[in-house]
């Protein structure tokens, strides 16, 4: 297959978009965070709870949509724990995040293998339909690729701009800025700093959980342990490329998302000459790179990993 | 409530925080015990019997404790200096792959050095790939946490790639593995019929080693003081880069000695199931240790213990064995906590 | 006037606008603030006048709600203010410019004007409102600024102007200002204290927190005076002098080490021609030419920000110059590292205790060896010889009165004044020839200071040439023999202490005067 052909299948444009969207939601969600001030090591963690728990829901008997909000309360739960620990105690946010990622990890498993104990393959559950928007999806070409995805996708794609506003067009956004630059000036205007990181980081942290809950309720229909597979990770990276901006990091996490479906395609036709092991590397490579090109550029929040105790100054 | 420093840190107060905190993750796990529709006590008891209850308990425990004192040192050692090395799993599977390459017909020495090599090779297959991170962030300061994590993925892809490509051993009936390691560099058994086998005492040689080495000499010093406060060790005249570097090496290098601890003294043979997240649960034994070479040993037991006593807790009374590493999370939050009362003074008012 | 809302009233004799009530703080063992009860007039500006320490910050975080009392009570135009609440303050009228600005850097001025004045849940930010209501104050108050800039491309000055702006958005009846002149040019000083008087023209009422008399004398209306956390005076300006407020300040006269004139040794630093430049091209140090002899301690004084900064990295060995040539005892300095200073017997006493003087986490001892770690005194063959470096902390303990500490002892526990004791003994015993002494005594109370100055002094007899950079005029003027200034990166001529004034330094720090230009004015007289 030439190259150029795989840009012209549909398959590509609709991979690349189902794709991207895990990474949406994780992206967004480590980027409210860290505008906050905290980095959140813990989305690893929380999005493997977040696919757990949502194809849990829906094994059990559940609905779709509740199970996105239970996993979505899950995540938010996790990130209430993370901010008890880096924002309330104010400790070391790197070893809290890894700490929260172990435990949110091993929890969904042990879970996952007391509520199954005998399965050797995971039962599968019914996931979401993909949804035809109509009118826009008869739209000859790129109506079947764009407009007929899983409703989750449509979720992340119109999160983006909603992030967007909430940051910079509301009073609490800023004050989310606010907070990730000089807490101190947020205090000193009787907000609370510990209460609004921690919403940060809670909000955050439910983006990430629906993220791992797309994964196992939308693009598969099981879960497998260590399905997550480093997303997280790289979530983290793409909220450096995007330089903390919501619509840079949609651009990020779609361009991830063309490497990882042209890798895919690519694979399929040259497995004889390039071991595949390289081209699944290539997204923990790019993520490397995508961060040493954009490190001189990076305009950290003044105050992430800075943690803020009242009365110290 | 206030949180004043303290002047002094009492002994007993980093002895009793940690187990404190033991305590507490212990009784959490309870809870899920309870959920789980078993009794609370015969588990536990199980726990126990499972991890030291038999010379063959006991052994497996210390056997399992090698690659996470190795581990549990890496992370210790880097964290001290505010080096995040998150990549010990990735620099365990580097020290294993060198350790093959040497290890599997390409020199033949006899044990007193063939030993010596592999564990040389390995630290440094280690060192060599915490370097590049490392190398990164002091030159264009990208963050080491992303980079290290990323790159365990990269090597254990890398490995999974030779083991099934070239490395392949074609006497291994398809499954993915490499040949074994040449008799010269097996680390023999420590008690007969056992598993352990020397390459525990290796590990506990390295902690003292670690420990004096942080305690004692120059390097050790600059090493802690650029973690606490590397501005001041720069204004002071330490070399920051070079002490930095100095950091990653010895801790890449001493995740990459639990590869080849695994490798060489209890497979045989490489396979990509030689670490099961040794390099990810070494961050749990540093922080249970409060980052203290000599406590490692301990909490390295401990946790070995854990993991040990919870497989055989699984198989008594059908509980996953996945408490073990919901036990080690908890105990590191748990931990994380208690250290901010040994280093300051709780104040009502 | 814009639309503040006037509902205090007015004319002397009426209702203090703010009262408080045997306000009592206590931290630990240290009392500091001890039952103190002041008002606050409507339409005068209220000095509070009171040393490092004197307790005069906790007092106003306590007013703001940033601490709570540990007894009294306040209350704000008759009403009783609610404890430990920034914002019951502000709602009450009480706005606070902070000494150390609360600012976003990488946010806009309009931004931070408006940030927690809409309620927090609201759908949509009111922007084109704000702006027209900024314009207007600024306007009516004199405080132009741009509120589309963002506030770290602006000047110290333009900072606090937006800080005032953000008090008076809020509708602010009463201004705390924290040490408002501590960052300012004199020029910047004198705008400053005209919207001042403006805003008290217009009914608001005003703290000016100070420790500098001439301030206080030029704008306040009324001072009280603060001293060990108690409240010494409370006096009309006009019923006062200088000499009653210093006496009040300070108490018990503390007698300060005294100045006594020593030949002068040999040449020990010079710069010729030094030229530094920023990372953008920017030249912090232009054309600097400068002489330190043995035996003298030189004081640079000026404006925070006029190149002390990079006058100070220069001699800590943390930058070389671009241009011009750097010579310590004779030999051209060719390394940007501060172990060849060390190596070329400079000791370095930098600004910021906390972030570079000590490191808080490790021992009295182990700081104690901070820079020497590696000398054959302490170091053998790369380990560490622990009984000497125990030895050595026990002597320097005891010799430079370290108080509170053992050897073993966190460093983070000790006081102020003692860590910067640890700072000196590490430095001063290693026989410095040349002292860089950075703002030795910022933050200090006046025992402390002194002592800090009765061992620069000690220094200077044994033959070393001291470089004292401070921010302080009065301090200055006591402890050097000679002083130039330090504006925009060029130093005036030094001269001879005694033949200093106030009124022509005061000049030379805004810029009015002689400063060096041409090579060989190296200002001195031998």
């Amino acid at each position: 297959m030439e190259l150029l052909d795989i840009f012209i299948t549909l398959g590509f444009w609709g991979a690349l978009v189902r794709m991207a969207t895990p990474l949406i939601f994780g992206t967004l969600g480590e980027l409210i965070c860290e505008r906050a001030g905290v980095l959140n090591l813990g989305i690893e963690g929380i999005m493997t709870m977040g696919a757990m728990v949502a194809w849990m829901w829906v094994y059990q008997g559940g609905d779709l949509w509740t199970a996105v909000l239970v996993a979505a309360a899950c995540g938010a739960l996790f990130g209430l724990l993370h901010a008890v620990f880096s924002v309330y105690l104010g400790l070391s946010q790197h070893v809290t995040g890894i700490g929260i990622t172990l435990l949110a990890a091993s929890l969904s498993y042990f879970v996952f293998r007391m509520l199954l104990p005998d399965v050797t393959t995971p039962p599968k559950i019914e996931p979401f339909k993909p949804f035809a928007i109509p009118g826009l999806s008869e739209i000859p070409y790129i109506g079947e690729v764009l407009f007929t995805q899983s409703p989750l996708t449509y979720l992340a794609f119109i999160l983006v701009p909603i992030v967007g506003y909430g940051l910079y067009r509301t009073p609490l956004g800023l004050a989310v800025r606010m907070v990730g630059e000089n807490p101190m000036a947020v205090e000193a205007q009787g907000i609370d700093v510990h209460r609004l990181r921690t919403c940060a980081v809670m909000l955050g942290s439910a983006f990430m959980a629906v993220g791992g809950a797309f994964l196992t309720i939308s693009v598969f229909d099981a879960f497998y342990i260590g399905m997550i597979n480093g997303r997280g990770w790289i979530c983290i990276a793409l909220v450096i490329f995007a330089s903390w901006r919501p619509g840079k990091a949609l651009a990020g996490a779609l361009l991830f998302a063309a490497f990882e479906a042209l890798q895919i395609r690519v694979q399929q036709a040259s497995s004889a000459v390039i071991p595949y092991q390289f081209f699944l590397m290539m997204p923990y490579i790019l993520s490397i790179l995508a961060m040493i090109v954009m490190s001189r550029r990076a305009a950290y929040p003044k105050a992430l990993l800075v943690p803020f105790r009242k009365g110290e100054r | 409530m206030r949180l004043e420093p303290r002047a002094h840190v009492p002994f007993w107060l980093n002895i009793t925080a940690p187990l404190g905190a033991v305590v507490l993750a212990f009784a959490f796990c309870a809870l899920l015990i309870l959920w789980a529709g078993a009794p609370i006590i015969p588990a536990y008891t199980a726990l126990v019997k499972g991890a030291f209850g038999s010379t063959f308990a006991l052994t497996e425990t210390l056997t399992r404790a090698a690659p996470l004192i190795f581990t549990g040192l890496a992370a210790a050692v880097a964290f001290r200096a505010k080096l995040w090395n998150i990549g010990g799993e990735g620099q365990l599977y580097a020290g294993a792959l060198a350790a093959t390459y040497f290890g599997t017909g390409l020199v033949t020495l006899p044990p007193y050095l063939m030993i010596p090599l592999l564990f040389l090779v390995g630290a440094v297959a280690g060192g060599l790939l915490l370097l590049v991170p490392v190398i990164l962030k002091l030159k264009l300061r990208v963050d080491e946490v992303v980079t290290t994590l990323l790159l365990n993925f990269v090597v254990l892809l890398f490995a999974n790639y030779l083991l099934f490509g070239p490395w392949k051993d074609p006497l291994a009936m398809g499954w993915p593995q490499a040949a074994p390691i040449i008799d010269e560099g097996v680390l023999s058994p420590l008690v007969p019929r056992m598993r352990l086998h020397q390459g525990f005492i290796w590990a506990i040689a390295f902690a003292v080693f670690a420990w004096a080495f942080i305690r004692f000499t120059k390097w050790g010093f600059q090493i802690r003081a650029v973690g606490y406060n590397p501005e001041a060790a720069a204004f002071a005249g330490m070399p920051i880069g070079a002490t930095v570097l100095r950091t990653a090496l010895l801790s890449g290098g001493l995740a990459g000695m639990a590869g080849v601890c695994e490798l060489a003294g209890l497979k045989g043979y490489l396979t990509l199931d030689i670490s099961p997240g040794f390099g990810y649960t070494g961050i749990a034994v540093a922080m249970l240790a409060g980052l203290h070479p000599l406590g490692v040993i301990a909490s390295a037991i401990f946790i070995a213990a854990i993991y040990n006593g919870a497989d055989a807790m699984s198989r008594a009374m059908s509980i996953s064995n996945y408490l073990a590493d919901v036990l080690t999370a908890t105990a590191l939050l748990l931990v994380l906590a208690s250290v901010l009362f040994v280093r300051f003074r709780p104040r009502l008012r | 006037m814009p639309e503040v809302k006037d509902t205090a009233p007015q004319g002397a004799g009426a209702q203090p606008v703010l009262r408080l009530s045997g306000i009592t703080k206590r931290f630990g063992g240290l009392t500091a603030n001890d039952a103190i009860s002041l008002d606050l007039k409507s339409g005068e500006i209220l000095a509070l006048l009171g040393e490092n320490g004197a307790g005069k910050t906790t007092l106003m975080s306590i007013l703001f709600g940033h601490y709570v009392a540990d007894e009294g009570h306040i209350e704000a135009f008759g009403k009783r203010l609610s404890a430990g609440s920034p914002k019951a303050a502000i709602a009450a009228g009480i706005g606070m410019v902070h000494q150390h600005f609360t600012l976003g850097e990488n946010l806009t001025v309009l931004d931070n004007i408006v940030l927690g004045t809409e309620p927090l849940l609201a759908p949509r930010r009111n922007t084109a409102k704000a702006r027209r209501r900024i314009a207007e104050l600024a306007e009516h108050f004199g405080l132009s600024v741009d509120p589309k800039r963002l506030v770290r491309d602006l000047s110290v000055g333009e900072r606090q102007r937006v800080e005032i702006l953000k008090a008076l958005y809020r509708g602010a009846r009463v201004l705390i200002l924290d040490e408002p002149t501590a960052v300012l040019a004199p020029q910047e000083v004198e705008t400053l204290f005209t919207t001042l008087k403006t805003m008290v023209a217009e009914g608001l009422s005003i703290i000016f927190i100070s420790h500098k008399l001439n301030e206080v004398m030029a704008v306040a209306d009324r001072v009280a005076v603060l001293r060990l956390g108690k409240l010494v005076g409370d006096f009309p300006i006009a019923e006062t002098s200088k000499e009653a407020l210093a006496e009040a300040m300070v108490g018990h006269a503390i007698e300060m080490p005294e100045r006594k004139p020593q030949p002068l040794g040999p040449v020990v630093l010079q710069l010729a021609g030094v030229t530094l430049r920023n990372e953008q091209g920017k030249a912090l140090l232009d054309e600097l030419h400068l002489l330190l002899c043995g035996r003298e301690i030189l004081g640079i004084a000026g404006v925070s920000g006029n190149g002390q900064g990079a006058l100070a990295a220069l001699i800590s060995g943390l930058a070389l110059p671009d241009e011009g040539a750097f010579e310590i005892l004779g030999q051209p300095v060719k390394e940007t590292s501060p172990l060849a200073m060390q190596e070329h017997g400079v000791g370095r006493i930098p600004e910021d205790r906390h972030a570079t003087g000590v490191i808080g986490d490790l021992s009295v001892e182990e700081n104690l060896i901070l820079e020497a770690a590696g000398s054959p005194r302490f170091c053998n063959l790369g380990f560490l010889k622990g009984g000497v470096i125990r030895r050595n902390a026990r002597e320097k303990i005891e010799r430079f009165d370290i108080r509170g500490a053992d050897p073993t002892t966190t460093t983070r526990a000790l006081s102020g004044g003692n860590m910067q004791k640890v700072i000196l003994a590490r430095v001063l015993s290693e026989q410095p020839k040349v002292i860089l002494a950075n703002q030795p005594t910022r933050g200090l109370d006046v025992g402390a200071a002194a002592k800090v100055q009765e061992l620069l002094f000690e220094a200077r007899a044994e033959g070393a040439g001291i470089l004292l950079i401070s921010e302080d005029l009065e301090e200055l003027l006591q402890v050097s023999d000679r002083i130039a200034v330090l504006y925009q990166g060029r130093l005036s001529t030094p001269v001879a202490v005694e033949e200093a004034d106030l009124k022509t330094l005061g000049l030379l720090m805004s810029g009015h005067g002689e400063f060096q230009r041409q090579k060989g004015a190296h200002g001195h007289a031998a």
